[in-house]
């Protein structure tokens, strides 16, 4: 995927793809045009923008390059740019977790990150992850979810902390998984989840 | 958010080069977790950010016989988990794994932390930084339960870093660099209460950068003590940091120092008189709690504050009293 992506709308006609493949004629014309003028414009050596610029960002492994402008953070780049909606955007103010995405190895929330310094730096999001892994399968027995909304940010924000907790107790958990909202107060069942992935990802790894 | 250039130096020299003479024409960026939403709040709104995420020299902790060199970039999390900060400065490493969250704590950088603007919801809200009407404060009547309770007037934000605290108890040494140079400003002297809209409640003029921490070396004995409403993402309501010299089992001096009570971190001289010369008792630490709040002021929705205020000094002192030092 990148930002110079099919301006045909999509053969399945998503509720989301409808509405992408409305703008997007006239955004990749718009973006085009901005783009060589940032180009042309003779600046000094370090300095880019404020018009859009070509990035490359490194998604699940994947290098996918993309035009935005410096002021873009890095969760309305996957989303509005790249359709990797899983990251979401709730407070927008790096409170309450739900666009939880592993940056460099660490969670981090994502809409408080510029995409352009996201370069050069592995970013995991949850449509990296396998559909049946350990901490969505244990997300999924223990009812860890009422809404969804925040269910991916706690699925990321759990895949960072278990990496640097394999075996937590049930307080590690509450503190580690602090960073995370959820409106619908379904925490007994994360908790539980988390617990469970852990023992599973260790059962798996020690064979 | 509006607009800006991107500047991404990898030496200092080419950073300072990007910052301009006065505020409002560029800002900093290295963890992002406060320049972002100040950003989208267009409570800063810089023609240029210039990240300085890049340049190696300021990242790393280093132990050297003048102390412990904390580079500016260096996040709360690498803060948090350093073996040498945590043995010389346990008061510095407690504060900063207290910080939520995990997420925060790897994007965050110290040097952030310090720089980071007044958490005050009359300046959040866009009414400024001494939230004037009409010549006046609207702080004192007004929605004022997490303001200050020490040096109010005509700022009555608190200072909202958990580090500076107990940087100003442990004597740290701050360093600051411009195209004329580098200098170095004590703790005690970088949070600074603004006097009038124009001021900044920091040391740092706007074509510097902050570079580095020095704590000094010398056995203490530290602590740090928070107290909060909710466990996480949230900001303290009261700190306070206690560093202790000891001789035997008594006190040869002191410092404790108060977070979230005032436009700097409050350093009590009142408490670490108390405490000097004493051994470490539920008695004696009352006791010095009991004098670092002597001269509070609260608001009309503050009160409460002095008592947290006194209680947190009171624990901290017997934390820090339990090490072995």
């Amino acid at each position: 995927m990148s930002s110079t992506k099919d301006p045909k709308p999509k053969n399945a006609v998503s509720r989301r793809g409808f509405l992408g493949g409305m703008g997007i004629g006239t955004g990749a014309v718009g973006a085009g045009l901005l783009e060589r003028e940032a180009m042309a414009a003779p600046a000094a050596a370090s300095v880019v923008g404020p018009g859009p610029v070509p990035i490359t960002l490194n998604i699940n492994g994947k290098p996918v390059n993309l035009t935005v402008e410096p002021s873009v953070t890095l969760v309305d780049a996957l989303r509005n740019h790249l359709d990797y909606t899983g990251a979401k955007r709730v407070c927008d103010r790096g409170t309450c977790g739900a666009c939880t995405v592993i940056l460099a190895g660490k969670s981090v929330y994502s809409c408080s990150v510029l995409a352009i310094d996201a370069q050069g730096r592995n970013i995991e999001t949850i449509e990296g992850l396998p559909v049946n892994n350990p901490i969505s399968t244990a997300f999924v027995n223990h009812d860890a979810q009422q809404c969804g909304y925040c269910t991916p940010g706690f699925v990321m924000a759990t895949k960072g902390f278990l990496s640097e907790h394999p075996s937590p107790t049930m307080d590690d958990v509450k503190n580690g998984l602090g960073g995370n909202l959820c409106r619908c107060g379904t925490y007994m069942g994360v908790r539980q989840a988390v617990l469970e992935a852990a023992k599973n990802m260790k059962g798996a790894k020690n064979g | 958010m509006q607009s800006f250039a991107y500047g991404n130096p990898a030496t200092i020299q080419e950073a300072l080069a990007l910052l301009a003479a006065k505020w409002g024409e560029a800002d900093v960026l290295a963890g992002g977790t406060d320049l972002i939403s100040l950003m989208k709040e267009h409570l800063h709104t810089p023609k240029r950010v210039v990240n300085i995420k890049n340049i190696k020299e300021l990242e790393g902790i280093q132990k050297t016989d003048a102390g412990i060199r904390i580079g500016a970039l260096v996040t709360l999390d690498e803060l948090a988990k350093n073996a040498d900060v945590k043995a010389a400065a346990k008061s510095l490493s407690d504060a900063a794994a207290a910080i939520p969250s995990a997420q925060i704590r790897h994007m965050a950088t110290v040097g952030g932390n310090l720089c980071q603007r007044p958490r005050c919801w009359y300046y959040r809200q866009g009414f400024g930084l001494l939230a004037m009407k009409d010549g006046k404060s609207m702080v004192p009547d007004g929605a004022n339960q997490y303001h200050a309770i020490f040096g109010g007037g005509p700022a009555y934000f608190v200072s909202p870093s958990s580090l500076g605290a107990a940087l100003v108890a442990l004597g740290a040494k701050i360093k600051l660099v411009s195209a004329k140079g580098p200098r170095e400003v004590p703790a005690a002297s970088f949070f600074v209460a603004p006097q009038d809209e124009t001021s900044r409640e920091i040391a740092l003029h706007p074509d510097e950068i902050l570079t580095e921490i020095v704590i000094p070396a010398g056995a203490v004995r530290s602590a740090t003590y928070e107290v909060r409403q909710r466990e996480v993402l949230d900001w303290p309501l009261v700190t306070a940091s206690v560093v202790l010299h000891m001789r035997g089992n008594v006190v040869a001096s002191a410092k404790v120092v108060m977070g979230y009570v005032a436009p700097q971190p409050w350093d009590s001289a009142e408490a670490a008189k108390a405490i000097a010369g004493k051994a470490i008792t539920a008695e004696t630490a009352e006791a010095a709690g009991k004098a670092a709040v002597a001269s509070a002021q609260p608001l009309s929705q503050n009160a409460y504050k002095v008592t947290l205020a006194r209680v947190a000094v009171k624990r901290a002192l017997l934390e820090a009293a339990k090490q072995k030092v």
